[in-house]
């Protein structure tokens, strides 16, 4: 406490030199603040840097683990883009990147604007509806979601009577990856936590000014809303948008150990992960590695590139 | 608005009343999709195998309790007590590793000047959005070098490197917020950065710290892709991968012990949400924000 009472009583205007300024303190300061992030700096050398550089040539190599790598050049590659597998795990990546993501951020969005009013037991509709995206990522729920999505389960049976039969959804290729999907858009709680928190910097005085005006709400959430809370938008579509191609665990337990039936929920990573680790094709799964950061970058960039358009970032703030 | 086209004529309080109710509604029947899996696994867990799958209710129409005495008997000679005591013992060193490694990484960005910085700063958030997956194969092939698979060496030493960017990323967000009077005061009072880091910085990060606590306890408790990966012995397994071994072992005949399994599995993390919630709720929400 001392602390905080002592600090105004220095001269006003002029901030007091540091014990120890001058090119010694800077030393001393640059030694303390290494010796402070040298677990980070250990863990990005050898835990991240290295690998990086180890898996890029990984991946110009045949290396099956018990013998030495053998450069291959670009092979990997080459068998890689014409591997029909490979092609099909693509495919089913960008489905259901493209299904999941905006659905889900539709609906985190939808229930934020819900949660953003200001009503008797909020905190608990918030809690509860963001549970989903902490148990989600649990082989438990994987199971579950077996369990609810199994052909002539509960899922399945609903659907009968009102008479939409799919066949079930399981052990059906062309719908198994909409369970997935499901299971994604089920976790919208982070997301949701996030626009609510955006809703809640938007000013009152600009709905009051368009209500003046005259415009409805729907004026109002498209002309004042969405602006206001595009700078969120664009972070939760980045980050949703980065998980959903790395997603794994959900499409190894939902849809058995093989990611199928006939390959339907072969998402990327799963392939990666067959490749690598059940047949130890380390070069390969380092190739599809490297392929995928360049997407992922590719996306990044694409989209960074496109907030100039959207994303409206309030210059000074109030 | 309802009032223009209604010949009825509410009072302002009558119309909020209404605009309640319905705000309500909607919020329940939002609710009830949601938790809907949630409390079926409670349902199902009381359910005799043969109806998990069949039967479309939610509930059992004669609760049985075999489906929990059956975990008593282990998976494959494996009791259930040997996973869970695995998955704490990762999830707790996972906790302790990113507390420290993360807040004095976190410190050293936040309270240091320091020549590189900025580039350092650069490269940690870099890591933030780089795909795991293309470490995933050569941090294999060096723990399989180092003759440290089938521990949990590779699972937690990331943790106490601080390879975690988004928790480090989380606290550096929270320190700059802390008033710079204080460590300038501290520094003016003699201390130096371990001193300030320790008795200043570190307690009034409290709120930062403990959701990287329960965020990590969550996920190491939920992670499923290293355990499978890294551990090949099935007295090291963790939770998950018990349940992996278990569904492998007894498939569709044993569904219910299956389930109540996979419950009982989910209690840690359904605990730890209800206690710390809004921790976890506001952690998730300033890392969009700022």
């Amino acid at each position: 406490m001392t602390l905080v009472k002592e600090a105004p009583a220095r001269p006003a205007g002029k901030r007091p030199a540091a014990p120890a300024a001058g090119r010694r303190g800077r030393r001393r300061e640059n030694l303390a603040g290494y010796l402070f992030m040298s677990p980070w700096i250990a863990g990005f050398l050898l835990l991240t840097a290295g690998p990086m550089i180890a898996s890029l040539y990984y991946a110009f190599t045949r290396y099956n683990l018990f013998t030495p790598p053998e450069w291959v050049g670009f092979d990997n590659f080459t068998t890689m883009f014409q591997d029909p597998r490979w092609q099909k795990s693509v495919e089913v990546t960008l489905k259901y990147v493209v299904v999941a993501t905006p659905l889900k951020l539709l609906l985190a969005l939808g229930v934020a604007l819900l949660l953003a009013q200001k009503r008797r037991g909020q905190g608990v509709y918030r809690a509860a509806f963001y549970m989903p995206s902490l148990i989600g990522a649990s082989v438990s729920v994987g199971f579950v979601w077996r369990a609810l999505f199994s052909d002539d389960a509960v899922v399945d049976r609903t659907q009968k009577i009102f008479g939409l039969d799919v066949g079930g959804w399981i052990g059906n290729p062309d719908y198994v990856i909409y369970a997935l999907v499901a299971l994604s858009i089920w976790q919208f709680g982070a997301p949701m936590v996030i626009f609510l928190a955006g809703l809640k910097q938007v000013p009152q005085e600009l709905y009051e000014a368009a209500e003046v005006d005259g415009a409805g709400p729907l004026r109002r959430f498209w002309n004042i809303t969405l602006p206001m809370i595009s700078p969120v938008l664009f972070f939760n579509v980045l980050l949703e948008s980065i998980h959903a191609f790395q997603v794994f665990g959900s499409a190894y337990v939902v849809s058995d150990t093989r990611c199928g039936p006939a390959d339907a929920t072969l998402v990327y990573t799963c392939y990666l992960y067959q490749k690598g680790f059940k047949e130890a094709q380390m070069g390969f799964a380092s190739a599809m590695a490297w392929t995928l950061v360049i997407a992922v970058a590719l996306v990044t960039a694409v989209l960074f590139w496109s907030q100039k358009k959207w994303v409206h970032y309030e210059e000074a703030a109030k | 608005m309802t009032s223009v086209s209604t010949p009825v004529v509410r009072t302002p309080n009558e119309r909020r009343r209404t605009g309640s109710i319905a705000w309500h509604l909607g919020a329940l029947a939002v609710l009830a999709v949601v938790l809907y899996p949630v409390i079926w696994v409670v349902g199902a867990s009381f359910k005799p195998s043969k109806d998990i799958i069949a039967s479309i209710d939610l509930l059992p129409t004669q609760p049985v309790w075999a489906n929990f005495s059956g975990l008593g008997d282990g998976i494959s000679g494996i009791p259930i007590s040997s996973f869970f005591w695995n998955s704490l013992m990762y999830a707790v060193l996972a906790v302790v590793g990113v507390v420290v490694s993360s807040s004095l990484t976190a410190y050293a960005f936040a309270k240091i000047r320091f020549a590189g910085r900025n580039l350092l700063f650069t490269l940690m958030i870099g890591t933030l959005l780089l795909p795991y997956h293309v470490l995933l194969i050569p941090q294999y092939v060096l723990f399989r070098n180092l003759e440290l698979t089938d521990t949990l060496v590779p699972l937690v030493a990331g943790k106490f490197l601080a390879t975690e960017a988004f928790f480090v990323f989380l606290m550096v967000q929270f320190m700059r917020g802390l008033p710079r009077e204080l460590d300038e005061a501290a520094k003016l009072d003699g201390c130096g950065h371990f001193r300030t880091y320790w008795s200043i910085v570190l307690p009034l990060s409290r709120p930062a710290i403990i959701t990287s606590a329960i965020f990590t306890f969550i996920n190491a408790w939920n992670d499923f892709m290293g355990p499978l990966i890294y551990l090949n012995t099935p007295e090291k397994y963790t939770v998950s991968l018990g349940l992996m071994m278990f569904r492998d072992q007894e498939g569709i005949s044993n569904y219910g012990s299956m389930i109540a399994m996979s419950l009982v599995a989910l209690v840690p993390v359904i605990a730890f949400f209800m206690a710390f919630q809004r921790y976890l709720i506001d952690g998730m929400a300033t890392s969009g924000l700022k």
